[in-house]
């Protein structure tokens, strides 16, 4: 593994890791109404959520791009205001990540929330307890196994996305390429040493990633 | 104490509860089949539902009012309840459930080493809820919303689940919360001999509407009972001489 190597596989976890985190809280809304209330439009924000998981991920890249290039609406507004440029750096990778990691989270958070017993609720309300509070010391901590698991899940599909990611943020060494593209990239040269060693390392943390989640799931809470 | 249930309308699935009536007795056992409405009154008078129409008065304190538009919230009407399931929280130990509402009371009568001397729960403090047998259980949800120091009680068949040897060693804590806190308390019970074991008044409820109301003995009377009071008074007595001191219910 060359330096260059070991370059690929830090910044694809750590900013699939920052995609994880930036999702999170709005996961955790989008959990929380999806499990607890009935809405108008419930069901066409349901679709539009899941739509990352059903749709080809270059489709999704090319709304992404479309959305967030120099001429679209909110990279335009971006541009001109912030004169931030979002399309093929890393902002991008992150966006794309985000974007196809967030469906499996809500879909964690939602069940995690659904299996909290509302009577619990209640009563801590009961007791004196702000809405803030339940939500914290009740909710959140009951649904937690479920929320981490989400999280995790979330992760492990960030570490191997390709799809979206090449499409907005293309493969520019050192600044855009994660290990999806990396591998993609040396079997394209012919490298196949390169994308053996690459697959390895994927490999290794997708095995991490599923072991953790599988020991969370199975892991009984010590009362506090 | 005087509780106000005045106007109280709130639509159910299979009828609507309708209620208007004082209730002045420091324990109240309100009595009737299962899916009579009882468990619903309660989450009303607690701030839990919200009803059509009610006016619900605890003293000179207005907590529900809805011809005024005026609702006090469940967590500021100061109302402990034990629901039937008990509600304990999973992830939390004894003394993690009984802290969650504690509140430093002015009142010595709940302070946190007072009620837990009282239901005899210094044992199980550092113990997870889902360790505890059921009789413990019921121990510690009880002293969870004395805790709070509430101004009314609320119990929704507090020993349902429990056998009738569990149950026997139950009521006494029961009594000694009602002797030692004097604090008004709406027993929801379907079994008579706990009615009459532990409270002053009855309200009979059918299908949404209380249908009779008065002391145990004159309500019961027409009544054939499971296990009468004369039965569970014998056991009291024999648990309270003590035959039987230390309640182990394991």
């Amino acid at each position: 593994m060359s330096a260059e190597d070991w370059q690929i596989v830090w910044f694809t976890t750590w900013v699939s890791a920052l995609s994880t985190l930036v999702i999170l809280p709005f996961g955790l809304a989008a959990g929380l109404l999806l499990a607890r209330r009935d809405w108008p439009g419930k069901s066409a924000v349901e679709t539009i959520l899941s739509l990352p998981l059903v749709m080809p991920p270059v489709a999704t890249g090319l709304i992404l791009l479309k959305l967030l290039g120099r001429r679209g609406a909110l990279g335009g507004f971006l541009h001109d205001t912030l004169h931030l440029d979002i399309v093929f750096t890393w902002l991008a990778v992150l966006v794309s990540l985000s974007v196809m990691s967030f469906p499996l989270l809500v879909r964690s958070v939602r069940v995690a929330f659904e299996e909290v017993n509302p009577r619990l609720e209640q009563i801590a309300r009961t007791l004196g307890a702000s809405d803030l509070r339940v939500f914290w010391a009740i909710t959140v901590r009951l649904a937690a196994r479920g929320i981490i698991a989400g999280m995790i899940l979330a992760f492990a599909r960030a570490l191997g996305e390709f799809g979206a990611t090449i499409m907005v943020a293309g493969n520019i060494p050192g600044q855009t390429s994660t290990l999806s593209l990396a591998i993609f990239q040396s079997v394209q040269l012919g490298q196949d040493n390169h994308a053996f060693r690459l697959l390895a390392v994927s490999v290794a943390l997708a095995f991490a990633a599923v072991g953790a989640s599988e020991y969370l799931a199975r892991r009984k809470w010590a009362p506090l | 104490m005087k509780l106000l249930l005045q106007r109280i309308c709130l639509p159910l699935k299979e009828f609507t509860l309708e209620v208007d009536v004082g209730i002045q007795s420091q324990v109240t056992a309100i009595f009737g089949p299962s899916g009579a409405g009882k468990t619903s009154l309660l989450d009303l008078v607690a701030g839990l539902r919200r009803p059509k129409s009610a006016l619900i008065q605890l003293s000179d304190r207005v907590l529900t009012d809805t011809a005024r538009g005026w609702n006090i919230s469940a967590r500021s009407r100061e109302i402990g309840y034990v629901p039937q399931d008990l509600a304990l929280f999973p992830h939390l130990s004894v003394r993690g459930n009984l802290l969650f509402g504690y509140r430093a009371a002015s009142n010595s009568l709940f302070r946190f080493e007072h009620v837990i001397d009282v239901l005899e729960i210094q044992p199980l403090l550092p113990r997870g809820v889902t360790d505890l047998s059921g009789g413990e259980k019921q121990r510690v949800a009880l002293a969870r919303a004395l805790l709070t120091a509430p101004r009314l009680v609320l119990l929704d068949e507090p020993l349902a689940s429990l056998d009738q040897k569990l149950k026997a060693k139950i009521i006494p804590y029961l009594c000694r919360v009602r002797d030692e806190f004097d604090l008004p308390m709406l027993y929801v019970t379907h079994d008579q001999a706990e009615a009459a074991a532990l409270c002053d008044e009855v309200l009979v409820m059918e299908s949404g509407r209380f249908v009779r109301q008065g002391k145990p003995d004159a309500i019961f009377v027409d009544y054939p009972m499971s296990l009468s009071a004369e039965g569970y008074s014998r056991r009291l007595e024999g648990l309270q001489s003590g035959e039987n001191r230390q309640f182990s219910d394991d």
